[in-house]
């Protein structure tokens, strides 16, 4: 049957959907619930003001465990705002990011969102001249906006016209604009104007001077976000993984690289008074960087690295609620960050967890096959025999254990801890006096191997002319990893020499067990 | 007829006339393309007639991948122009598959096979609209036409070197095309992939569809292509394979490298004891 993946992958966009959905709608319901009881126009001077209440409130006899409840449940109108607005900051820069960190255009973010600092002092200034209050949001936000695109246009421009390569000219410009930023805001402070005082939020992020009016800009720019991503899912996805390709299709490659470098600058720029231009690279790429070790598939991967960041916004703002003096900006920082070492640690794709754990399985297993294949060659004459009558092996075939230990490198502990391992398995029994041999379940395991590794010589000594003596290391390598295809193919090759189904003679001596085989006079050992 | 007509224009090196290019999968003139003041590709023309396997020769740096390029219009051209069955690429896009250089992607990119097939559909899907189970059926009928079909759901990065070469194959099977321009689609395959491919590029030809593949090994030139395009800069010559594919044109195709100048010459004898 064919096994197509399209209601998975419908799944997955209807979570990711619904999930900024829901996201929106509460943090909308939430609002409109609140804002007869408030005053249409909030002031930075009013958050001052309840933010110091909320203090008050706190050193009235308010236990912190009732606090955190307040916090959490966003039983207050600040903390609402705040924590809504961030986690959806963090829902949008977890989507584009994804495309961007795929893009490997992850420090352009850092270039752009320090690019927004002149953009920011400069916007201010001119508001200040012409409408004497500095301060109005949009109006930087926009000024943040029109430098944060001049800093990505002239890294491209740097980059396609000189010889100067990207690293270097993101180095360039990311400096550059951020000490103009600096100088310009140094300006500000002597010009004495008194309005200034907010304006270093942009550096290092304040949500809690974020607005019920920026919240909702936020939760409108991170749903166009996330909304356009979703709409040009595959069309960013070709454009990441194969523009060449992209190009040939005739789709305008630039345009959208265009469109996914805006909606980062877009995001940037909403984020920037939450969470501050130093630290809002974070919020696109380690959400994504961390999702990634959980996932091998793009459509998870976005859903994982909006949810990753919703979660770091939302501790974030939170504990910076909690605790008035925390930056939320650092906050969300370290929780994202939190997440990136448990997901790199313990991540199911690609953690170093199950990474360890595969090549522990894997050596594990190549030790106990190669226990197995010490047993059967050790008493082959009789496991032979045994194989041919169909029965179960008889006890002439035991092997003391010190035999087995010369059979290979290997320590006493070792050799015992597998045995052990394999007798729980039932593929080995022992015998009272310390005697060790096959059962019939690990015969069965223990021909597999010795097949393989057989064929495996053989093949090499007809097919790639190596030396008989020469062979016995090569296939003891190969022999676990034998693919069924791999093993027919080499079936094929040696039909004559190795019919099928039957177990191959030893092309060379048994080194080690020679005492015992000659013992036996075993058939198996002729060169 | 008119195959033979074009074919033979081409051949004598005279100007195809456009009633005779009209019939022509992939006509090429007078391009010319440069990497700031150093010419890449200068004054290429050909025709190529149709159903055919065209391998493309030249030494490296002939500007063979830019020609492939500059074709589909992916790379700035200083002069030039091309036409597919007589009408401008532009308006013909949707009847040329490609297979750039595997190397050209990241394959460690959280896809699987199918992921990857299905883009050779997103022409036909259209903007917006995410990739429907008719699609990702046809991506699946290409990943089984390469032999893939088991591992529609592997993450590219777990495939061998040979599977992520037939990934992108069934890639351009799936765009369903007139004209497939390949670049270089034998390199780092074993002996078996190779086979496979080109019994696939043969079924294409079978099919009516025009094939023109980047290729290397000037060993397997004779038996794997009816028509060869000698480049180095220029057109050195193109043609059938048996009246083009001489020790005297390879010589002028990879004249002063020696080293390939005697594989060529090796070649050619070859050639001339087959024929």
């Amino acid at each position: 049957m064919m096994r197509i993946s399209t209601h998975r992958n419908v799944a997955w966009w209807g979570v990711a959907v619904a999930f900024v959905m829901v996201a929106l709608s509460v943090g909308s319901g939430v609002f409109a619930a609140d804002i007869q009881s408030h005053a249409a126009a909030l002031t930075i001077e009013n958050t001052v003001l309840s933010a110091a209440q909320f203090k008050t409130a706190t050193t009235n006899g308010e236990s912190f465990t009732t606090q955190l409840w307040r916090t959490i449940f966003l039983r207050d109108y600040n903390t609402r705002v705040v924590v809504l607005g961030t986690m959806l900051l963090g829902i949008g820069s977890g989507v584009i990011g994804s495309f961007l960190l795929l893009r490997k255009r992850a420090l352009m973010g850092d270039a752009l969102s320090h690019a927004t600092l002149p953009g920011i002092a400069i916007a201010f200034i001119m508001m200040e001249w012409f409408f004497e209050d500095g301060k109005s949001l949009p109006g930087l936000l926009v000024g943040a906006f029109v430098f944060g695109t001049l800093g990505i246009v002239c890294v491209v421009l740097i980059r396609n016209f000189t010889r100067i390569k990207e690293d270097a000219a993101l180095g360039i410009v990311l400096s550059v604009f951020f000490g103009l930023g600096v100088a310009i805001m140094g300006v500000i402070q002597s010009m004495g104007t008194g309005h200034a005082a907010g304006l270093e939020s942009f550096i290092y992020g304040k949500t809690a001077s974020m607005l019920f009016s920026d919240a909702v800009l936020i939760a409108s720019v991170a749903g166009f976000v996330a909304l356009l991503c979703i709409l040009l899912y595959k069309e960013f996805t070709l454009v990441c993984f194969d523009a060449q390709f992209a190009g040939s299709l005739g789709w305008p490659v630039i345009s959208l690289d265009i469109a996914m470098m805006a909606l980062a600058i877009v995001i940037t720029v909403v984020g920037l008074q939450a969470v501050g231009l130093i630290l809002m690279l974070a919020f696109l790429v380690i959400p994504p960087a961390a999702a990634r070790f959980w996932t091998n598939d793009l459509s998870r991967l976005v859903v994982f690295s909006a949810a990753i960041g919703a979660i770091s916004g939302f501790v974030g703002a939170a504990m910076s609620a909690l605790v008035p003096r925390l930056p939320a900006g650092a906050i969300i920082v370290v929780v994202a960050s939190l997440f990136f070492l448990i997901s790199m640690i313990f991540g199911r794709r690609r953690g170093v967890l199950a990474r360890l754990v595969q090549h522990w399985q894997l050596s594990r297993k190549v030790a106990e096959q190669n226990l197995l294949r010490a047993l059967f060659e050790l008493g082959e004459p009789t496991y032979a025999h045994a194989l041919e009558k169909r029965e179960v092996p008889a006890g002439d075939a035991d092997v003391p254990f010190r035999a087995l230990l010369d059979r290979r490198v290997w320590s006493s502990q070792h050799l015992m801890s597998l045995v052990e391992s394999a007798k729980r398995k039932g593929l080995v029994r022992a015998t009272p006096d310390d005697r060790y041999a096959l059962t019939r379940q690990g015969l069965d395991e223990a021909v597999q191997v010795v097949r393989n590794h057989r064929l495996w010589e053989l093949y090499l000594i007809t097919h790639a002319d190596v030396a008989a003596g020469q062979v016995d290391r090569a296939a003891d390598r190969i022999e676990h990893v034998l693919g069924a295809s791999m093993v027919c193919e080499l079936e094929s090759l040696l039909s004559e020499k190795a019919p099928h189904l039957t177990m191959p003679a030893s092309p060379h001596v048994l080194v080690r067990s020679r005492q015992l085989s000659d013992a036996h006079k075993s058939t198996g050992d002729s060169c | 007829m008119q195959h033979d007509a074009v074919s033979q224009a081409v051949e004598e090196g005279a100007d195809v006339s456009e009633a005779q290019l009209s019939d022509s999968p992939l006509a090429v003139r007078d391009l010319t393309v440069a990497y700031g003041r150093k010419p890449v590709l200068w004054d290429v023309e050909f025709a190529v007639p149709r159903g055919k396997l065209v391998g493309i020769l030249g030494p490296n740096g002939a500007g063979k991948s830019t020609m492939l390029k500059a074709v589909q219009q992916l790379i700035p051209v200083a002069s030039g122009r091309v036409l597919v069955f007589g009408k401008p690429y532009r308006t013909q896009r949707n009847i040329v598959g490609y297979v750039p250089q595997r190397e050209a992607v990241d394959w460690d990119f959280p896809v699987s096979a199918l992921d990857v097939v299905a883009m050779g559909r997103y022409a036909k899907i259209g903007w917006f609209r995410p990739v429907t189970r008719k699609h990702k059926t046809a991506a699946f009928e290409a990943l089984e036409r390469v032999g893939m079909g088991d591992y529609a759901h592997r993450q590219i990065s777990q495939l061998s070197g040979g599977q992520q070469q037939r990934v992108f194959l069934a890639r351009a099977l799936s765009q369903d095309a007139e004209l497939y321009l390949m670049d270089e689609p034998f390199v780092g395959v074993d002996a078996a992939t190779e086979r496979a491919i080109i019994h696939i590029l043969q079924d294409l030809r079978s099919a009516g569809k025009t094939v023109l593949v980047v290729h290397h090994d000037l060993q397997t030139v004779e038996d794997y292509f009816d028509h060869v395009i000698l480049l180095n800069m220029r057109v050195v010559s193109v043609g059938p394979t048996k009246e083009v594919f001489t020790s005297e044109n390879l010589q002028k195709t990879y004249g002063g490298r020696l080293t390939l100048l005697d594989q060529a010459i090796h070649a050619a004898a070859g050639s001339g004891r087959s024929a």
